[in-house]
């Protein structure tokens, strides 16, 4: 009878069909200039990362007692330092570690938020006022103390800083999914599954989950660029990433005793490439909430 | 080409003045991934000094689109790609800057549907009216007080308490005509209204409709009125033009259009309503066939072709061009004089009465002293006090009243996902039922489902239409494995689904066929009471009508029951048995369908009933108009609660004494202190009016 052939929405052209919603999506993300530049450095630093060693044209960890200190030149690119060593393979090497422990650290903080804010969403009520208190002391612990003790306990390793990173970023997300389970909780398809006698862990993964994945993709990427320049500050401090690491963080701290002799090669490009990470990482996750997030 | 361009004399023409509005063979064309997409096709019609015009027309037919051209508010990648739109006989294609500035200001003024969006939620009202004489460069206490005339204008009580109100502290109707004053402040030649009243009560929408009508008489404003609505449209206009895929099918004096259509498509859409006196066991609803051709889709020859049942060749090529009928009629059609010789797709009378003489049938589902208290910032709200209703078997208890009546509170509460107020009684098939879903029995559970007014909400957006559907199956139901799949299928068939649209996501199907699956999940586990939430209160008229038919198919074959709420009384009266009457959370009237919608009955539902526009009698047919607004819940009037707005009041005893809801006849019940012999003497000259479309 009424059952015809084109299931489209017909409300005009502006809605542009809604079929396909997802890969209209990543056509977008992937023609936005915001999401191309960021993911061409992040690629860079990924494939230094992974091939550093090779791609380097010096051992970054040989020293060479007779050439400490030299400035930029064609035989060092970036220069030296107070060791001899080649700056420009230790800032090419210097992302690997980084990009084991951010992500990770973010991946932990996501999927622990997320679960966390499901919970506060969905059940709301005491559960929620009680979590909440746990969410708002963390949000007031400072990374650097939190790092600090968390280094005793722990020890200092890329898993303690893995662990504290994401702990820390645990009630950020956890935030972010709440407020976006709120909305979901109230729609029909909720009520739906209530009346089919869903279990609420149902409910809350399988039915409101793949609903919020948006603002959930959106938080972690932004929540990557910060855990980049988190876990750069620790290793500057000495509490992250441990020698004899060519670690960007670890290199600045090492050697910026070195600025006020004149030798600025041996922090600049380091810190430029913590910039430029940075930046690749916001870039991106720009670029994400702007597709996603309209 | 198209054979007539030049449209007919308005009825409210004054010659020699060039025409408020202007359109000539427009073409509107949207760019959309690289390709040009014409969405409005070769559309032409004036609208002359003084006259209302009204486009109707389906979801994506074109109508608001047209009303964005006129104005140039077209989206950045949509133009006019051909033709020409002349407002006061000046080329608005032509303009730039100041001059379409100056144009907005001064000439056009648009009102849309949602008046909320129309106003900044920051700023006072007041404030937000007065700017608009600013920018005509009246300034400071003047400008003041012009705003406080032009609210007075818009018969707002209270105009010097609503300046210095926020948007937010307004009601939906308040708002509109915040907007409408706005709108007319400055005086235009033109007032563009797009579905004005679609997001407003039916009594509210009356009182914006007069407003509109009388302000019109005075400003002597020409009107473009867009609904989708053919009996405001009918109400409001002089003249109509029908739009279908972005073509001007029918162009005609309203009047003369409904009364008698010359285009297929205007004469099925006109099947699809429902007539009053209509109900489902002695006429099934007429439906359209087929969907609309998809934006951009080009379409040799008549673009109603694939639908339409009178279908030749000559209909599939070539242009078919604007035939002129009269001086003042139009119609796209090759078969003009024979349209409405199109032959029903349903056949008219139902396979076999459902429902009928539903009273002697025993109760399936019934509510006692259901009362429930919302407590929100300090504030007590009643939303249900003291209703009780019961559904029996296979019938369908019809749920009316204005927003805020407590109907959807009530479904809720039957459905377990609202716990009502201690004290109220529960049961099903004689046994007591749990206040909430998780506590009842499987069976209990799997009995009672509903039809979720928007499918978008009710559906979940990422699980395919084959994972909606088994999960319930599974759940409900307790299919597995083959069974499971046997199932499926013929659920789908049941609700007229093709099999293909099982991996589609919800949001690749039209609402029509959204709604569909939503029922299909409803069904899953054979409920024996379905509660069915405004339906189709999202739906275009051609679509709602083959939806009522399947909930119609269903109930006869299954004996379903329905709670069926819509705030569309032709709706509830077509489907209903039995019908109950919400006000303010109060049951004020419940009896059989015909009891409550014919005279004797409470004057509320004589106000409801007389707020609604009708196609028969021209829309002509208001009597009562409810005054004033819908009072708070938080605080409601005392006595009978309606008193603040009745049109029958008494005196001292309705604003002291809550009249009991008291059974007038058997079966009838109305909660008014007015005899039903004297109600019956009072709404008698009503009785021949309202009977008249039987």
């Amino acid at each position: 009878m009424s059952v015809g052939a084109i299931p489209v929405e017909s409300a005009g052209a502006l809605s542009a069909g809604r079929g396909g919603a997802r890969r209209e999506m990543l056509r977008e993300l992937v023609r936005s200039p915001l999401f191309i530049v960021g993911t061409l450095i992040l690629l860079w630093w990924i494939v230094c990362a992974i091939f550093g060693s090779a791609i380097a044209p010096q051992d970054p960890n040989a020293q060479n007692l007779f050439a400490i200190n030299k400035p930029p030149s064609s035989a060092h690119l970036f220069g030296t330092d107070q060791l001899g060593r080649d700056m420009f393979s230790r800032v090419l090497t210097g992302s690997r570690d980084l990009l084991i422990v951010a992500p990770l650290a973010t991946l932990l903080g996501t999927i622990l938020g997320t679960i966390v804010g499901l919970i506060m969403g969905y059940f709301r009520g005491v559960i929620d006022d009680v979590l909440g208190r746990f969410v708002e002391a963390f949000l007031a612990l400072p990374v650097v103390v939190t790092a600090i003790i968390a280094s005793y306990g722990l020890g200092r390793s890329n898993l303690e800083l893995i662990i504290v990173i994401g702990l820390l970023f645990t009630p950020l997300i956890a935030r972010t999914v709440r407020a976006a389970v709120l909305l979901e909780r109230e729609l029909d398809y909720v009520s739906a599954a209530k009346l089919r006698d869903e279990g609420p862990l149902y409910i809350m993964f399988v039915e409101i989950l793949p609903n919020v994945f948006g603002p959930i993709t959106v938080e972690f990427t932004v929540r990557l660029g910060y855990a980049v320049f988190a876990v750069a500050t620790l290793s500057f401090l000495g509490l992250g990433i441990q020698p004899p690491s060519s670690d960007w963080g670890l290199e600045v701290a090492t050697n910026y005793g070195q600025v006020a002799a004149g030798f600025w090669w041996e922090v600049t490009f380091d810190a430029l490439a913590i910039a430029s990470l940075v930046i690749a990482v916001n870039l991106i996750s720009d670029a994400v909430e702007g597709v996603l997030e309209r | 080409m198209s054979a007539v361009s030049e449209p007919a004399e308005g009825p409210a023409t004054e010659s020699g003045a060039a025409d408020a509005l202007t359109v000539e063979n427009i073409d509107i064309t949207y760019r959309v991934r690289g390709r040009d997409q014409t969405t409005v096709r070769d559309v032409s019609f004036r609208i002359g000094r003084g006259e209302s015009y009204g486009l109707v027309g389906e979801s994506g037919s074109g109508k608001s689109t047209i009303a964005l051209a006129v104005v140039r508010y077209l989206a950045r990648n949509g133009r006019v790609s051909q033709g020409k739109i002349a407002i006061d006989g000046r080329d608005v294609l032509a303009m730039r800057g100041d001059e379409l500035r100056k144009l907005r200001a001064d000439t056009v003024s648009m009102v849309y549907q949602e008046p909320g969006r129309a106003l900044n939620p920051t700023i006072k009202v007041g404030r937000q009216v007065a700017e608009v004489f600013e920018i005509a460069g009246v300034t400071g206490a003047p400008a003041q007080e012009r705003a406080t005339e032009m609210l007075e204008k818009v018969r707002i009580a209270d105009p010097a308490g609503v300046m210095n109100r926020y948007p937010h502290q307004l009601s939906g109707g308040m708002l509109q005509r915040v907007v409408i004053a706005m709108a007319l402040a400055s005086e235009p030649s033109l007032l563009i209204l797009d579905e004005p009243t679609t997001a407003l009560d039916a009594t509210v929408e009356a009182e914006v409709l007069d407003l509109v009508s009388a302000l019109r008489e005075e400003f002597k404003t020409s009107l473009l009125f867009i609904s989708h609505n053919l009996a405001v449209i009918a109400k409001m206009c002089d003249r109509v033009g029908v739009l279908y895929a972005g073509e001007l099918m029918e162009q005609g004096p309203a009047r003369e259009v409904f009364e008698d259509p010359r285009n297929p498509y205007t004469v099925g859409l006109l099947r699809c309503i429902p007539r009053r006196g209509t109900a489902k066991n002695r006429e099934a609803l007429d439906t359209i066939p087929g969907f609309p051709p998809s934006p951009g889709e080009t379409v040799e020859g008549c673009v109603f072709a694939e639908r339409c049942g009178l279908v030749e060749d000559r209909c599939r090529s070539g242009e078919v061009p604007l035939y002129e009928l009269s001086s003042a009629r139009r119609s796209r059609c090759h078969f003009h004089e024979r349209a409405q010789s199109l032959p029903r797709v349903v056949k008219t009378e139902p396979e076999a009465a459902a429902g009928n003489g539903s009273a002697a049938r025993e109760v399936l589902v019934s509510a006692e002293d259901v009362s429930k208290t919302f407590h929100m910032e300090g504030e007590t709200i009643h939303g249900l006090v003291d209703v009780s209703i019961e559904v029996r078997v296979g019938e369908t208890l019809g749920l009316v009243g204005e927003s805020g009546s407590g109907k959807t509170t009530l479904a809720r509460v039957l459905l377990g996902l609202t716990a009502p107020d201690e004290g109220a009684m529960l049961a099903i098939e004689g046994a007591p039922l749990a206040d909430t879903t998780g506590r009842r029995t499987h069976e209990q559970q799997k009995t009672l489902q509903i039809v979720f007014q928007n499918p978008d909400s009710a559906l979940n957006r990422r699980h395919s239409i084959r994972r909606l559907l088994s999960r319930a199956l599974t759940k409900l139901g307790g299919y597995r494995g083959d069974a499971l799949a046997t199932r499926l299928r013929s659920l789908l068939s049941e609700v007229r689904l093709a099999e293909r649209y099982l991996p589609m996501r919800p949001g690749q199907l039209s609402g029509g066929l959204k709604q569909r699956v939503a029922i299909a999940r409803a069904f899953a586990g054979d409920p024996k009471i379905v509660v069915c939430d405004e339906p189709t209160s999202a739906l275009d008229v051609s679509v709602q009508a083959a939806i009522l038919n399947l909930l119609n198919d269903l109930q006869r074959r299954e004996h379903v029951s329905y709670l069926f709420i819509s705030h569309d009384l032709g709706v509830v009266r077509y489907l209903s048995d039995r019908i109950a009457v919400l006000y303010l959370g109060r049951l004020m009237e419940t009896g059989s369908a015909d009891q409550v919608f014919e005279a004797p009955h409470h004057p509320y539902t004589e106000a409801l009933l007389s707020a609604v526009p009708t196609l028969e009698n021209g829309g002509q047919r208001e009597r009562i108009r409810l005054e004033g607004e819908i009072p708070s819940a938080a605080n409601p009037p005392t006595g009978c609660v309606f008193h603040t707005r009745c049109p029958r009041f008494l005196g001292d005893i309705c604003v002291n004494t809550e009249p009991p809801l008291a059974e007038s006849e058997p079966g009838h019940a109305i909660r008014c202190h007015i005899p039903l012999e004297e109600l019956r003497r009072l709404q008698s000259t009503e009785v021949t009016v309202a009977g008249a479309g039987e």
